[in-house]
Parts: structure tokens; C-alpha cells; sequence
């Protein structure tokens, strides 16, 4: 049994004779020389990720103005702070968006411009009081001119992540990037081989206290992180580090078309080898860290899960989905993870950065437990209109149009001789068939891509789809394609109506 | 050479592509295309000895060529070597190299900008 004491790590990375690898070499180590021959060996075990962080800010502190002021609301190259704790202080947030530029610029580029050491217009308004009275301010500041700016990620070192891909037909665009109709791609997140929780899963190392590399200065793991998963390998830590000393190498503004901003966020964690155990776990391979395939398509907390995958697969450039070869992308940088790995290796060796017990350790018995919720969500099947009538695609444009005044109904859901959808006509269709004859049959007029929607999708998605696709109606129909009902936008407008 | 040939409402229902390959004894790689009643758009790669030839039978026939030089522009400095591009590419410019830097195959971009907004980073721009 070897055993090995933080105190003889840390007088060996002091006289400069540790011996200091990264992750990925330490899989080639352990597989020649056995994990006990490994952990006599080797003394730390660097690892490293790079990827989108979007639970990510900054404390910052800007000092008392004259005369002072109680800074109410925050804004910051017009992104909004949360400021709602002592007068000068403000938590500037990755995935806030400006109030101008929406999509373009967030939190997130506030962030590295600080960093960078560009200028930042600071916007605030207050209401007043007697020992803070003044109510607007206008200023021009950098990154020097504050008191603090610390880094805090409430989730980061996420120890693996899901994969996506989308099974509708149509583009969607996720926090995991466009995803293509039709399972036509895959994208991934996270560092396999070098994620820093894969190759501690226990924490017998990684606690309260641990200094660790982030954004290319020295930070410490403050405790675990929100949504902490270890029962279902979904570990997070929060992190602190001072944004002063950061380098925008290592922290980086991104945005997501249609979807948002984000932070990537350099992050890298030594790993001390006391025992055969942990030579053991740091010989992880991207083989070894399996996660799950899901749906992005399913707009559901619950999305199906398609198949396992590991890191391996993932890297290799596809994977198979429903047995089609499927490319995939990386939305995290290996490169960068790699570079995290050997510029903290580095510190290390030249006697730069020494390891620590943690003060306390992360707790190993927990999961992420959903929202609970005491209102209940409106389904479509309990606003939908189940007295719908629907016509058949032979008749003719004169008897779609009385059946549509005899019923008021503006919408035809059409349905072929079997009885099952495959059309629908509007008020408009038929003047638009009687403006240009030609046209007398119904299947001639309808329009033939029907949007639907399913008696169990929640409203809001319902609504969603009539606001994206810019139409009022959606036949509603089964598993076999009968037509059920109908919801139209004037449905949920009344059901709106009646909440307020 | 990747070229882009654009057919017009007038000619759209004459086969002026088979009659200009068959004439020109000329091969077009055909990558992309789109077709509706008023409007024809292809993407297709032609060797660069038969572009001359390939260009004069579509432009007689009424069809218009234009040579798409100028591919996607990467940004080494806002480029955090993600990977993100790589999926989403149709012609497949991108790829990881053996030190997992991106690698691309410029010749076969098609121009169609789709990597453009899948970039995390704006690190891509079709630039003329």
C-alpha cells in the first residue's frame, strides 16, 4: 500500500524533484507500471477544461461616488448587474443581455472587456436617501479603476455533460449550438481524458479550499456547485478567482446564435497522488466517461435519451444514430483543456503552485432534483375545441366554405379517405380558389404541410410553435394521425385572459 | 475549382445543365442545389481545365456562373479551437488536426455560411 502525505508533496514540489504529469499521460503511466508503481511514481496529476460556463460572474466593486449613492439598478456597457445587496457592489452575470443589443453582446463580453482592459460605461439609478442621496450616475471605468472584480462560477467542472442532437425537422438552436433537422448532428461538451471530476470522482482530493488554475491565474474550489449530482455523475464545484489577475487566453465571451451568451472558462485542478487508489482514477480514459445522447428536439425537461456514448466516440468525429454515421462537434476546446493541463503542470514543477488538503469535503450523496411546481401547467387537451369538423380532401371548395359558415370555424382540418389528417383550408383558401378558378377540390386548395400539435403538449409550447410558424390554428390529432381537436391562437388568448 | 451556377425563371425547365456536360464532356461534382418553379441554384465543383469550356455552354444556354473564391475567413485570434464548425459544415472544410487545432480544406468551402452562426466565438466571416 503506498501512502503519500501532502507535506512530502509539497517539500518535493518545494526542492524541485516532484514528479508532475498531466491526465493524459498519466493513462500511458499507470497502464506500464500498474497503479502502485504509478503512485510511488508520480506526485501530481494535472487536469484541465475549457468550455462554455454560462453559470458565471463577477463580483464587482466599484467605490462610493460623491456625493454617494445607493446603486438601485446597474447597467454596464448596457447589460444589467444585479445590485440588489450594499450600495457599490454589483454581480455582473454571463448570460445577462444588453438591453440594446440583445443577442450580440452580454454579460459575458463585459467581462472579458474588463479583462482586456477596455473601458466600461457605467449607467446606475437609485431612489434616494438621506445618507445616500444622490439618484443617477454616469461614468466612464476599467478593470483598475475597481476596488474587486472576483470571479465567481456557482457551477462550473461540470464532471461530464450530455450530448445533443434533434430529431424534428427543422434547425433548432440550443446553449449546444445549432442542431440539425433530423438527427443531422451531434455536439458535446466537456474534457473526457482531463476533466478535472472524472479523475477524482470521490473527492478524496478536490474540496473546500483547493487551489486550482482559472483564467490563467490561481483560484480556489469555494464548495460544490449548484445542481451538485455526484449519485448520477453530474459533480459541479463554484469557484472563486480575481478577475484582476485573469487573462482573456483563458476566459472568453461567446454567444449562441439565437439563444444567448455565454463564458468560456479556462479551469484546471492538481491532483495530488497520495495512494494507489487515486493513481487509479486519474488513469481515466475518455473511454471510461460515458454519458447520454438526448433529444434537444423534445422542448421537455425530460428529453429521451437516444443511446450511451463515450468521450471516445464522441472524438472520433461521429457516432452512430439510428444506425446513420452522425458528425460530431465539440463545443468545448480539447486544445485549450490540453494547454490548461501542461500550463499548470508547469507551475507546479517549477515550484510556482503547491497543492492542499481540502478544509472540507464536497458531499458524495446528492442529486439535482427537479422544480417542484404548484401550479399546474394548461395542457392542449384542456383548452382544445374537441367538437372540430373536418372535411374530406374530394369535396369541393363550395362545400368547404358553407361548412365553414355553418360552423364558425375559420379552419378546415382535411382528412384523406381513410379518415386521417392530410390538409387543412382556411376562409382564405377558398377566396383565394374563387378569386382564381381552376381550383374546385378541396385537396387542390389545402395547404398540405399541416402544423399539429398532440392533446399533451403543454401550452406553451403549443404556443410557441403558432408564434414561430406565424399560424392560428393547429389541428390537434393522435398517435395514428386522426384528427382529436383543434387549437387555435384565439384558445390560448382566452385562457391568458382569464389568469389576469 | 468550386463554382456556383444560377438559373433564371426563363430557362428553368430546360435541361441546360445535361446538355452542357454532355456537350463539353465535362463532369460537375454537384455539392449543393436548389430548385422551385422560378429559380435554380448549384454549387459544384469543376476541374480547373474545364471551367472555361463548362462556363461558355451554361452562359450560352442562359444560365449564370460565378467562381466562388472567396471562402470562410478564420480568425486564429478569436478562434478558441472548439470544434464547434465541424458538424455543421456540408462540404466538410473543417476538421480536428492531430494536436486538436482546427484544420480546414478551404477548397472545398461552398460559401453557404452556415458555420457562421454555429461559431461561439465570431471567429468566421465570408469576407469579400
Amino acid at each position: 500500500m503506498v501512502e503519500k502525505s501532502i507535506e512530502e508533496i509539497n517539500r518535493r514540489i518545494n526542492e524541485g524533484n516532484v514528479n508532475v504529469v498531466t491526465a493524459e499521460e498519466m493513462v500511458g503511466i499507470v497502464g506500464e507500471l500498474g497503479a502502485k508503481e504509478a503512485a510511488r511514481e508520480v506526485d501530481v496529476v494535472t487536469t484541465g477544461t475549457f468550455g462554455a460556463m454560462c453559470s458565471s460572474g463577477v463580483w464587482l466593486n466599484f467605490g462610493h461616488p460623491e456625493p454617494p449613492m445607493k446603486m438601485n439598478k446597474v447597467f454596464l456597457n448596457g447589460v444589467e448587474a444585479y445590485s440588489g445587496v450594499a450600495a457599490v457592489d454589483a454581480f455582473i452575470g454571463a448570460g445577462q443581455l444588453s438591453e440594446t443589443e440583445g443577442f450580440d453582446y452580454g454579460g459575458a463580453h463585459v467581462i472579458e472587456d474588463l479583462i482586456r482592459g477596455k473601458s466600461i460605461d457605467l449607467h446606475a439609478t437609485s431612489y434616494g436617501t438621506d445618507c445616500y442621496p444622490r439618484k443617477t450616475l454616469d461614468t466612464t471605468l476599467n478593470i483598475y479603476d475597481l476596488n474587486q472584480a472576483i470571479m465567481i462560477n456557482p457551477r462550473n467542472g461540470y464532471q461530464k455533460y450530455n450530448v445533443a442532437t434533434n430529431g424534428i425537422n427543422r434547425t433548432i438552436y440550443t446553449y449546444m449550438g445549432s442542431l440539425l433537422p433530423n438527427y443531422g448532428n451531434v455536439t458535446y461538451s466537456g474534457a473526457g481524458v482531463l476533466s478535472p471530476l472524472s479523475n477524482d470522482p470521490d473527492y478524496q482530493t478536490i474540496g473546500v479550499g483547493t487551489p486550482i488554475f482559472l483564467g490563467g491565474t490561481k483560484g480556489h474550489i469555494i464548495g460544490e456547485g449548484t445542481q451538485h449530482s455526484p449519485e448520477t455523475n453530474f459533480g459541479t464545484l463554484m469557484l472563486r478567482g480575481d478577475l484582476k489577475d485573469m487573462s482573456a487566453d483563458y476566459i472568453r465571451a461567446a454567444n449562441f446564435h439565437e439563444y444567448g451568451t455565454s463564458l468560456y472558462v479556462g479551469m484546471g485542478i492538481p491532483i495530488p497522488i497520495l495512494n494507489e487508489q487515486l493513481a487509479q482514477s486519474t488513469a481515466v480514459t475518455d473511454k471510461d466517461v460515458v454519458t447520454n445522447v438526448l433529444d434537444y428536439g423534445v422542448p421537455s425537461r425530460d428529453r429521451p435519451v437516444l443511446r450511451k456514448v463515450n468521450y471516445e466516440e464522441l472524438r472520433s468525429g461521429s457516432i452512430e444514430i439510428n444506425g446513420k454515421d452522425t458528425p460530431t462537434s465539440s463545443m468545448s476546446s480539447f486544445k485549450k483543456s490540453r494547454e490548461i493541463a501542461g500550463e499548470l503542470k508547469k507551475w507546479v514543477a517549477t515550484g510556482e503552485f503547491f497543492v492542499n488538503s481540502p478544509s472540507q469535503r464536497l458531499p458524495a450523496k446528492a442529486t439535482c432534483k427537479p422544480m417542484r411546481q404548484t401550479t399546474r401547467n394548461p395542457l392542449v387537451q384542456d383548452i382544445m375545441a374537441r367538437d372540430v369538423v373536418v372535411i374530406d380532401e374530394n369535396a369541393t371548395f363550395h362545400e368547404a366554405a358553407k361548412m365553414i359558415m355553418e360552423n364558425t370555424f375559420s379552419h378546415l382540418p382535411v382528412v384523406s379517405e381513410d379518415g386521417k389528417l392530410s390538409g387543412i383550408v382556411t376562409a382564405w383558401d377558398i377566396s383565394k380558389a374563387v378569386a382564381e378558378t381552376g381550383c374546385n377540390y378541396v385537396k387542390d386548395i389545402m395547404t398540405k404541410k399541416v402544423l399539429t400539435s398532440n392533446a399533451t403538449d403543454p401550452i406553451d409550447i403549443a404556443a410557441r410553435n403558432l408564434d414561430m410558424k406565424e399560424v392560428s390554428a393547429m389541428p390537434v390529432i393522435d398517435n395514428d394521425r386522426y384528427v382529436i381537436g383543434i387549437i387555435t391562437s384565439n384558445d390560448i388568448s382566452k385562457l391568458f385572459a382569464r389568469r389576469r | 475549382m468550386m463554382i456556383k451556377i444560377n438559373i433564371s425563371s426563363n430557362v428553368i425547365g430546360e435541361p441546360i445543365l445535361a446538355e452542357s456536360m454532355i456537350e463539353t464532356r465535362t463532369a460537375l461534382n454537384i455539392s449543393q442545389a436548389h430548385f422551385d418553379s422560378t429559380y435554380g441554384e448549384i454549387i459544384a465543383e469543376v476541374e480547373t481545365d474545364d471551367f472555361k469550356d463548362i462556363r461558355q455552354a451554361l452562359e450560352s444556354k442562359g444560365a449564370k456562373v460565378t467562381v466562388l473564391d472567396h471562402p470562410i475567413v478564420r480568425d486564429e485570434e478569436e478562434c478558441v479551437e472548439c470544434g464547434a464548425c465541424i458538424s455543421v459544415c456540408p462540404a466538410h472544410v473543417f476538421s480536428f488536426d492531430e494536436d486538436w487545432g482546427i484544420a480546414q480544406d478551404i477548397e472545398k468551402c461552398i460559401q453557404c455560411g452556415t458555420c457562421i452562426n454555429m461559431c461561439p466565438h465570431h471567429a468566421l466571416s465570408l469576407e469579400k
